[in-house]
Formats: structure tokens, C-alpha cells, sequence
């Protein structure tokens, strides 16, 4: 008998799901959800690289810092994660600043890559579990990348989903705007709509966010955590019930 | 060629004066953290830093400490001990000036040092607030492209200084970094370089063919100090970072008098 589902277990099923078969996804820091659906992934699409920072057994650069800039550059990346401190209904992200620039109410860490993987990653899944009109608001106060960019503009890449803790919404390039395309089990359209900021598309039916299979938490709480513990061992261990056996460490 | 000087870290470090462009790396690639407390110590002031291509503790200190004028990144953050605050107070009572950047950008400003070469083209960027807040950052539609297709030129970059904590140098000069190649664009990049090291090398870097793949030579290195477990609290190599210093960190430098007394105890040391 499989345990129930933990919300971030539902969490990194979906994202898994928005991944689909890649040949290379990237994980950048701190991302220990879009790290597990990506090792989840590559159980289910074999050949598919995960490239994730600070793992040693998930990591093939050897050229400093750069490697990821320049190999996503020439398209070698076909899956990242990136999050806001705001993220706007134009899926443009804020990683800088609140209020005015020169003296801002509220100072985040900065843009990190966001100003360039952005525009060369083509599935950019935004990851921001907080779903309050604080963090997904109308407009940004300072774009560090947009979501979308005027014709002629090179622009491969850019935002696919929005994954928070509420619901999943797909961007639409067309439009330049989030479609909401399923509401987690036990959340209503109401509070979606109450708690975000900026306008969103609606389809006619919105289909509850599937839980993972049973397989897929066998897989997630076994291989997956094993895994993912050399990166995230408290995450692996609290989260998916990871324990090191004898002899083994985290390394 | 004439060896780098390998000296005591003071010594080492009077190749850094007030008002240098510093480079310094991420916590991931080896953080000259005593050299930094050592700086501070000295009293060092109106530092320029750009960091490659982010900062955590290091900077947030040198800011706190009053070291800093100004500081080029893409981030600094504590990572998992959350916002840097000493930054974040900084910034927000606009006491240093920021040069907000992407990651790449900074890459690319270096490896046009490297080259010599003015400035470098790269994709992204068009669009961003980034290009606002950064007039020294210019766009052009690219000149052999059919017309149209704008893209960003960013400007090489040269620090004074590219300060930085390898594993281990010779008695040549020569210091090995390993897979660690962002050391080596900051070193190329950089006027000159000031290297703490866990331990010397017994023999010459460059006489082995494995070694020497992943050493910078001594063409690139003025000044040597060993300094074992010179990136503490931060990690290296196998050795992690300490979590729970940096957690207590991350609680005292919420204020002002918080930092000042974390400060005092730790130059004491």
C-alpha cells in the first residue's frame, strides 16, 4: 500500500510531466523539487542529461562557470527552472528589486542568469510556490528578463509553465499570457483567481492536477531519493523518507 | 619567467589597494575568505568588487565592514541562509553603488580582457531592465546579420586584482585549479593576481601533463600565500561549508550592531 501523496511529491510529478523527453534539462541552486522531477524524468525517457549545480554525479562541465551560459547558448539546453521575487501575468521576472531601483523597498539577490537563459532555454518552467498577489502581480517593478520578445528579436527560448503551490498555469507565446491548466487537489478557481495578481486565460474545464502513480512515488521515494540525497540529503530524507544505509554516505 | 612572490598573506595582500577593481569568485570555486577578513583588518576602503559572476559571505562582509564601494554581480545571496543582509541594507540605503548584471555578462566582459579585445557580443538582454540600468551596456543590430536582430555588446572587463583560494601551488609560481576555470578567465582577465592555497606542491605543475591541464601558469600569478582552510566558513573541494557559522551569520548581520560584534570576534581570532 502506497503512503498518500506529500504536496511536494504532487509537485514534482507535475513538473516531471512539464519537462516531458529532453535531452538536457539544467537545475540551478536551491531547487530541490525541479531536481527530483528532473532525476524522476530521466527514469521514464532514457538518454536525457541532468545537469544539476553543486552535484558531483550530475554535473559534466569542466570549463567553469561559463559552460552553462555557452552551452545553453548554442542550444544544448532544452529545460531550466527559474523563479522571481515577482513574476507577471506577461511572464516577465523580477529577481532585483520592489519600489524604485535607486531606493528600493525591498532588495532581492539579483538577476543570476535569468537576463539570458531566458531567451536561449526553450522550456523555461517558472517555479514560485508562494501564489499571493505579493508574488504574482500585474507588472513587475524591474524586468530582469521578459516573457516574451517583439518579432526579430532572437528568442528561442522562454517561459512554458508556472508551477505554484495552488496550481499549474502554461504560458502561451502567441498571446503573451498564462493559461490556467489545472488547480491542485483541493483548491478551488476562486482562490486561485483571489490570491494572483495578474489576469490569466480560463479553458472551459479545469482538470485537477494529477497525483502521481504509485510507480512514480515507488520511484521517487527509492532511485530517485537515493539520487537526489548527494545533492539535497534533508530534502530526500524529510520529504521522501531517504535514509542512508549502512556504509553509504550522501557522497 | 620570475616565480610569483610566495609570501605571508599581509604581504601578500598590499597588492590590493583602496579603490582596486577586485574580482572575486563564487562560493563554488574557492572564496579567498581569510585574505577578505585580512583586508578588512587592514582597512581596506572603497573596494570596487565584481564578482564572478556571484557573491555570498564574502561580499556581504567586505559591505558590512565598510570595504566597499561599489559591486558589479548577478547576485549575492546567502544561498540557503537566505538574503545577504549587509548587501540588501547597503543597497537599500544606497551607501554602495551596484552594477546589476547577469551571470554571462560577466563571463563574457572577462573573456574579453582575456583576448585583449574592447568589448563582446551576447545573446539575451534585449528587453531586460538590465540594459537600462546599465548605459555602459550598448545594443546594435548585429552588423552581419539581413538588418534588424538586435544584440547586447558589454564591454571587457579588468579588474586590478583577481583574488582567489586554490588548492595548491609550486615553488615556480604555478597554481593548480582544476576543473576550476572560471579562476583562470579571472586570472587572464585580471592586471594581476593575489592566490591563498591549502598547501604547496612538492615538484613543478607544469612538468606533469595531468597537472599542468589544470594549472595556471605562474605567467598569470604575482603573489602567493599559503593559507590552509583559507576559505572558511565557506566550502571547498570535499570540505562543506559551515553550516551552522553561516546560519549564525545570517541572524547577527540583521543589524547593524549585530555584524559589528560578529565582526570584532572574528578579526580577533
Amino acid at each position: 500500500m502506497t503512503a498518500a501523496c506529500r504536496p511536494e511529491e504532487l509537485l514534482i510529478g507535475v513538473v516531471a510531466e512539464l519537462i516531458g523527453r529532453v535531452r538536457h534539462v539544467a537545475v540551478g541552486a536551491l531547487s530541490p523539487i525541479p531536481a527530483a522531477a528532473a532525476l524522476l524524468g530521466a527514469r521514464h525517457h532514457a538518454g536525457t542529461r541532468v545537469s544539476i549545480l553543486n552535484s558531483r554525479r550530475h554535473s559534466f562541465f569542466t570549463d567553469g562557470g561559463r559552460e552553462l551560459f555557452d552551452c545553453a547558448g548554442q542550444g544544448r539546453i532544452d529545460a531550466f527552472f527559474l523563479s522571481g521575487g515577482q513574476i507577471d501575468g506577461a511572464g516577465d521576472v523580477n529577481l532585483v528589486a520592489i519600489g524604485d531601483y535607486e531606493r528600493p523597498k525591498a532588495r532581492f539577490a539579483g538577476s543570476f542568469g535569468s537576463a539570458y537563459l531566458y531567451y536561449v532555454v526553450p522550456k523555461v518552467i517558472l517555479f514560485r510556490l508562494e501564489h499571493t498577489t505579493r508574488t504574482l502581480v500585474d507588472r513587475v517593478d524591474f524586468v530582469s528578463a521578459p516573457g516574451t520578445s517583439p518579432p526579430g528579436t532572437f528568442r528561442p527560448g522562454g517561459p512554458h509553465a508556472l508551477v505554484t503551490e495552488l496550481c499549474v498555469f502554461r504560458f502561451d507565446r502567441a498571446a503573451g499570457r498564462f493559461t490556467l491548466a489545472s488547480l491542485h487537489p483541493g483548491v478551488t478557481l476562486d482562490e486561485v483567481r483571489d490570491r494572483t495578481g495578474f489576469a490569466f486565460a480560463l479553458p472551459d474545464h479545469v482538470p485537477v492536477t494529477p497525483t502521481p502513480s504509485d510507480a512514480d512515488l515507488a520511484l521517487l521515494r527509492g532511485p530517485v531519493a537515493a539520487d537526489l540525497a548527494e545533492t539535497y540529503p534533508a530534502f530526500a530524507a524529510d520529504v521522501l523518507g531517504w535514509r542512508a544505509t549502512v556504509g553509504e554516505t550522501a557522497r | 619567467m620570475a616565480a610569483a612572490s610566495l609570501t605571508d598573506l599581509d604581504t601578500a595582500l598590499e597588492a590590493v589597494a583602496d579603490g582596486m577593481l577586485v574580482a572575486i569568485p563564487p562560493d563554488y570555486a574557492g572564496v579567498a575568505m581569510a585574505a577578505a577578513r585580512a583586508l578588512i583588518r587592514r582597512g581596506v576602503r572603497e573596494l570596487r568588487l565584481v564578482c564572478v559572476p556571484q557573491s555570498g559571505l564574502q561580499a556581504d562582509l567586505l559591505i558590512g565592514a565598510g570595504a566597499v564601494a561599489e559591486i558589479e554581480t548577478a547576485a549575492v545571496t546567502l544561498g540557503e541562509h537566505g538574503p545577504a543582509p549587509r548587501f540588501t541594507a547597503a543597497i537599500r540605503a544606497g551607501r554602495i553603488r551596484i552594477k546589476d548584471a547577469t551571470c554571462p555578462a560577466i563571463h563574457a566582459g572577462l573573456q574579453a580582457s582575456e583576448k585583449g579585445a574592447p568589448f563582446t557580443a551576447i545573446r539575451g538582454l534585449i528587453g531586460s531592465d538590465l540594459l537600462t540600468v546599465r548605459p555602459d551596456w550598448r545594443v546594435i543590430d548585429n552588423p552581419f546579420g539581413a538588418g534588424g536582430d538586435p544584440v547586447a555588446l558589454i564591454p571587457a572587463i579588468r579588474p586590478d586584482v583577481a583574488l582567489f583560494h586554490a588548492p595548491m601551488a609550486d615553488a615556480h609560481g604555478n597554481v593548480w585549479v582544476g576543473k576550476r576555470r572560471e579562476l583562470v578567465t579571472m586570472a587572464h582577465a585580471a592586471a594581476a593576481s593575489v592566490v591563498t592555497v591549502e598547501r604547496l606542491h612538492d615538484g613543478d605543475l607544469l612538468a606533469d601533463e595531468t597537472l599542468a591541464a589544470g594549472t595556471l601558469p605562474a605567467l598569470y600569478v604575482d603573489h602567493i600565500a599559503v593559507v590552509p582552510n583559507g576559505t572558511w566558513p565557506i566550502r571547498f573541494g570535499d570540505r562543506p561549508t559551515d553550516a551552522a557559522h553561516l546560519a549564525a551569520y545570517a541572524e547577527a548581520a540583521q543589524s547593524e550592531v549585530g555584524f559589528q560584534s560578529y565582526l570584532q570576534r572574528e578579526l580577533a581570532r
